[in-house]
């Protein structure tokens, strides 16, 4: 018996990789008067259901996506959340 | 023999005539391949021009590696053919691992679009191989995406084996040591932001691209 499972990958800027799109927002937001915020980082979230038989096999197939085309290793890291849907 | 040049045309592609153009301009014979076909002919030489394959959906480069003439493309590669990815070709040539390294925004995160100088690094390229180390070209940049990026062993490895071919004079997008182009171990694959496709007429103000052209079509 196959199983509905709901997936969100994060994909994130890998430590030590410059992130001017997220400096730049941390130096807009003082003009807002947001004074206290540190530490921003751009990512991208990609959410989609995935048919597996149980959720190890769900995670298995979402990490090789991760490693063959939706983050790019060298640049990039992801978070994996799974889901079991209704 | 008038050497062939296979130009690969992607959905979004938008710099293979000026690819062909210049190509015939110099003698040799620009053609353009279709990103679906599965073999790539006769041709002695495969560029990747310059564009935004596949809408640049997801990263740049990352579909366009996937369609069915890049197996073809790295076979070729492997067994030696001469693959010169030019900007989104470069981006794609990283994306299908036949270069190591990403191209990542701009410092500054402008679209940058604009002379530069670059010097010649290494001269082990198949674009380089005219030329010597220190020559100095005038070619333009169009990119938003041309921040090379790579890890510290790459960077090492790159070092150690000559595969950095092109370095701008003034960093204009925060490159990893000032890297515009570099090549595989064996030379024949090489990626570069530059475009020296819009440096081959004096009419564009610079004639320096046709010198890094000329590298294709000649027998090294």
């Amino acid at each position: 018996m196959s199983q509905m499972f709901n997936v969100l990958v994060e994909v994130s800027l890998r430590e030590g990789i410059a992130d001017p799109e997220g400096l730049t927002i941390e130096r807009a937001l003082p003009a807002l008067g947001f004074n206290s915020v540190s530490g921003v980082r751009v990512g991208k979230s990609l959410r989609f259901d995935l048919e597996a038989s149980n959720e190890t096999e769900a995670r298995q197939q979402v990490e090789a996506m991760c490693e063959r085309i939706l983050a790019n290793p060298v640049i990039e890291d992801t978070e994996i959340s799974i889901d079991g849907a209704s | 023999m008038t050497a062939k040049v296979g130009v690969v045309v992607f959905p979004g592609s938008n710099c293979e005539h000026d690819v062909v153009e210049a190509v015939d301009s110099i003698g040799g014979s620009g053609k353009l391949l279709w990103h679906k076909d599965t073999h790539l002919s006769d041709v002695d030489a495969v560029v990747l021009p310059g564009g935004f394959a596949h809408g640049d959906y997801l990263r740049t480069g990352a579909m366009a590696r996937f369609s069915p003439i890049m197996e073809a493309v790295c076979r070729f590669a492997y067994d030696g053919g001469p693959v010169v990815g030019i900007c989104n070709g470069f981006q794609i040539l990283t994306e299908a691992q036949l270069l190591p390294g990403a191209l990542y925004k701009n410092r500054g995160l402008k679209f940058l679009c604009q002379p530069t100088m670059l010097r010649v690094e290494s001269t082990s390229s198949v674009l380089t191989r005219g030329l010597a180390q220190g020559d100095e070209l005038n070619v333009p940049i169009n990119h938003f995406e041309g921040n090379y990026v790579c890890s510290k062993e790459t960077l090492e490895a790159l070092r150690a084996s000559n595969q950095i071919v092109l370095t701008y004079r003034d960093n204009p997008n925060g490159a990893t040591d000032d890297i515009a182009g570099i090549c595989n171990k064996n030379g024949n694959v090489v990626g570069l932001m530059p475009h020296p496709e819009r440096a081959a007429h004096p009419l564009l103000g610079s004639t320096d691209g046709a010198l890094l052209l000329k590298g294709l079509i000649s027998d090294g």
